[in-house]
């Protein structure tokens, strides 16, 4: 949500810089991006160690009774959205040859995994025999990766407001130009090392929920 | 925007007076323009100071007597509650870093504006109506559970008001958050190209490491908050022993966070007082590089104290040595700090204005937290005294007498850069006065209470303690009618103030390098370094020269 905040914030000032400033000064949005989400790493660090701490203090973790969790399906899950990230690479190198093409091509298909992701995310939530109030290892399961969810769904909504983006073509006063291309590329770079920031952290998530 | 940050055609040459005056009416827009959002950041900061400081008026009151006799006790709760959570969270935050970081650091480091502009916009109008939705929560039954909030008290005093303390925290954090982000991009990548980093003012340095604090800690109190609020609402467990849940692991995210809070808090004024001294002793400030490193040392142990307010939380005994030598430890680069500024002082030629005064204040009062701040750290001591007025009176002496004199010392400061006008000498005196005999006689009797052994956070007291409550209540009234002198004064000389000048310090720093106010985008030319931050009087002619512009 605040990624695409700034997304929009950063792109408007750029052509204000532009139009009224003396002079631009170099493009920091990456950087700031990066620095966002260094914090938000921090949110996802603070609540992993709350769960180590919940299960290091609990007798017994997971709970008696609480049924096994299945492996398959998150498997497939962590295997596609692994995948993503090198498929949401390939835009990144699409367009830095100036190829909409392959840059509506790439992210069209990570939009697509990463929504498949959130659909066996779903199923699995609907065939889990615990719900969030269960007990404390129930909570934190649905609490972690629903928060990672609702990141997933961030950024497949980033990685299709930058496709939405990329059809339209500004008619500017003597030629056309694309809307992305090899000098302005920030909407999809934005977007990837968001994707993968998504996608580390689940990793974690799957080793701490899944595999520990 | 685009309106706003066009500059008005060209001046005519024969203009010497600045045009581009901003109107009261720039002040309630979406502007991107970091001196009108440190503005705002000023004011409704400061609105909400009054709000918390009438809050404390009532409690004081109420404690004027051993009964509960002005309010009933739960509404006493709310009060403390509302008091803590807004002086900390709507003043000392938003003034701190908001008011001061946002106007100054473009000026200082010779940019034009913040890294992010519309960012920092949005950082700003998220905290008033966050502000307003904390006020109209008393009147749909306030949370009463402390600004720390712990559970499971938290979780049984209200479903309403708890809600909405957590989501106007959540919010404030989020501003807070991305006002970290432009701080921390700004001073990195922003500075003009002939400032080194050792070449910075040393409220840069100060704003890089509480910047830093606000980027790592703050998310940390997000997640409890999130975790909290599915315990308050959802029903989960996650911090409520009857379901299974630890409280003790909110009370690591809270601290975590809380405790780096106060540095985020009190780092900025740190930043204010180096360069407030060495400007009115006209010396170079002494050990500018300890100064320096030392902001960034207690940015980094600052992460590394949180438990020592759970000294009593059934820590166990080898982490609560650790926590007191850390804790211990952060007063070195502090001390550092204070020995710099007293160092600066020595031999200088102090000009007693009522900046200088306050910067003063700071050092007394902030000192006498400091010290109690390391009795505290004492693990025996801190058993003893724990949620006793001590940790009150410590905790006005680091917040009060650290941050709020602070705020008056940049405020007096920068005064006529803000609004090209001197203020008053003589009113600023007689706030001063009272205001720190107010402030001493309010909170000083604490320390004796709470070594007495008078609890905190309660509407009733031992009969035995109404003495000494007299005298802090008595005290608090004048610390309330010391804000009235401020206010008018301030308000009067911004508009009817001696006109001033652009530099009437002789300051060396870049902010006062250019105009009073400064124009819309800060420097007609950008600058050139040409001296050092503090470089003041290293010789007599040096200095004559200076003072002769």
């Amino acid at each position: 949500m605040q990624g695409s905040i700034s997304d929009k914030t950063q792109i408007n000032i750029e052509s204000d810089t532009h139009g009224s400033h003396h002079e631009a000064h170099p493009d920091h949005r990456i950087f700031g991006l990066i620095v966002f989400l260094v914090a938000e790493g921090m949110i996802f660090l603070g609540l992993f160690i709350a769960y180590l701490a919940f299960r290091s203090m609990a007798p017994e973790w997971p709970p008696a009774g609480t049924p096994k969790l299945e492996l398959m399906l998150p498997g497939i899950n962590t295997v596609i959205l692994l995948a993503s990230s090198l498929v949401i690479h390939q835009a990144d190198t699409a367009i830095k040859k100036n190829d909409v093409k392959g840059l509506q091509l790439w992210f069209g298909l990570t939009a697509l995994m990463g929504i498949i992701f959130l659909g066996g995310q779903l199923y699995e939530y609907s065939h889990l025999e615990f719900g969030l109030r269960t007990n404390l290892f129930a909570s934190t399961f649905y609490v972690l990766t629903g928060f990672h969810g609702l990141h997933v769904t961030v950024g497949v909504l980033l990685i299709l407001s930058v496709l939405w983006r990329s059809r339209s073509v500004s008619e500017g006063e003597s030629m056309k130009s694309e809307h992305y291309g090899t000098n302005n590329r920030f909407g999809v770079e934005a977007a990837e090392i968001y994707w993968h920031f998504v996608d580390v952290i689940w990793v974690i998530l799957f080793i701490l929920l899944y595999l520990l | 925007m685009t309106a706003e940050l066009t500059i008005p055609n060209q001046t005519a040459p024969e203009d010497d007076v600045v045009i581009h005056h901003r109107t009261w009416k720039d002040y309630f827009t979406f502007s991107t323009d970091h001196k009108v959002i440190g503005i705002q950041y000023f004011v409704t900061g400061f609105i909400f100071y009054i709000i918390g400081g009438l809050l404390a008026e009532g409690i004081r009151t109420e404690l004027a007597t051993p009964d509960a006799d002005l309010v009933d006790p739960s509404t006493y709760n709310s009060m403390f509650t509302m008091h803590g959570t807004i002086m900390i969270f709507l003043w000392i935050v938003p003034a701190g870093t908001g008011a001061f970081a946002n106007y100054l650091l473009p000026l200082m480091l010779g940019a034009r504006d913040m890294a992010f502009p519309k960012l920092n916009a949005v950082a700003f109008w998220i905290i008033p109506p966050t502000g307003l939705l904390l006020i109209l929560s008393f009147f749909l039954g306030p949370a009463q559970a402390g600004w720390t909030s712990y559970p499971p008290l938290s979780l049984l005093t209200g479903k309403v008001g708890e809600g909405i303390w957590i989501m106007t925290l959540l919010l404030l954090g989020t501003s807070s958050i991305l006002g970290g982000i432009n701080f921390f991009t700004t001073i990195l990548k922003m500075r003009i190209p002939s400032m080194s980093m050792m070449q910075m003012p040393l409220f840069c340095w100060a704003m890089l490491a509480t910047s830093l604090l606000m980027l790592i800690a703050t998310p940390v109190l997000a997640g409890a908050l999130i975790l909290l609020s599915f315990d308050l609402i959802a029903g989960t467990a996650f911090f409520n022993p009857v379901g299974g849940g630890e409280p003790v692991v909110y009370q690591h995210m809270f601290w975590f966070y809380s405790h780096p809070a106060v540095y985020i808090m009190v780092l900025p004024f740190f930043g204010v007082i180096s360069e407030v001294i060495p400007v009115h002793c006209r010396k170079p400030i002494f050990g500018y590089g300890a100064i320096a490193y030392s902001s960034m040392v207690i940015s980094f142990l600052g992460l590394i104290v949180w438990a020592h307010h759970m000294f009593t939380s059934g820590t166990p005994p080898w982490l609560r040595m650790f926590f007191m030598i850390t804790t211990m430890v952060i007063a070195v680069p502090t001390g550092i700090k204070i020995f710099g500024w007293l160092a600066t002082m020595w031999g200088g030629k102090i000009n007693l204005n009522t900046p200088m005064l306050f910067a003063m204040g700071f050092i007394s009062t902030f000192v006498i937290g400091g010290i109690t701040g390391v009795m505290l750290a004492a693990v025996p001591f801190d058993i003893h005294v724990h949620d006793t007025y001590f940790v009150v009176a410590h905790l006005h002496y680091v917040l009060f007498g650290g941050s709020v004199f602070g705020i008056y010392t940049g405020i007096y400061h920068w005064f006529p850069k803000v609004t090209g006008r001197h203020i008053d000498e003589t009113w600023g005196k007689i706030h001063f006065a009272l205001t720190y005999v107010g402030f001493n006689v309010t909170f000083l009797p604490m320390h004796v209470l709470g070594l007495q052994g008078m609890p905190r956070r309660i509407a009733m007291y031992a009969p035995e303690f109404q003495g000494l409550n007299q005298v802090c209540t008595y005290g608090s009234y004048v610390l309330a009618i010391s804000t009235v002198p401020f206010l008018i004064n301030a308000i009067y000389c911004a508009y009817k103030g001696k006109p001033a000048g652009s530099n009437p310090w002789n300051a060396l720093t870049l902010d006062w390098q250019t105009t009073s106010p400064p124009e819309i985008e800060n420097f007609e030319v950008l600058p050139v370094l040409t001296t050092g931050p503090y470089d003041y009087g290293d010789t007599e002619e040096e200095e004559k020269e200076l003072t002769a512009v």
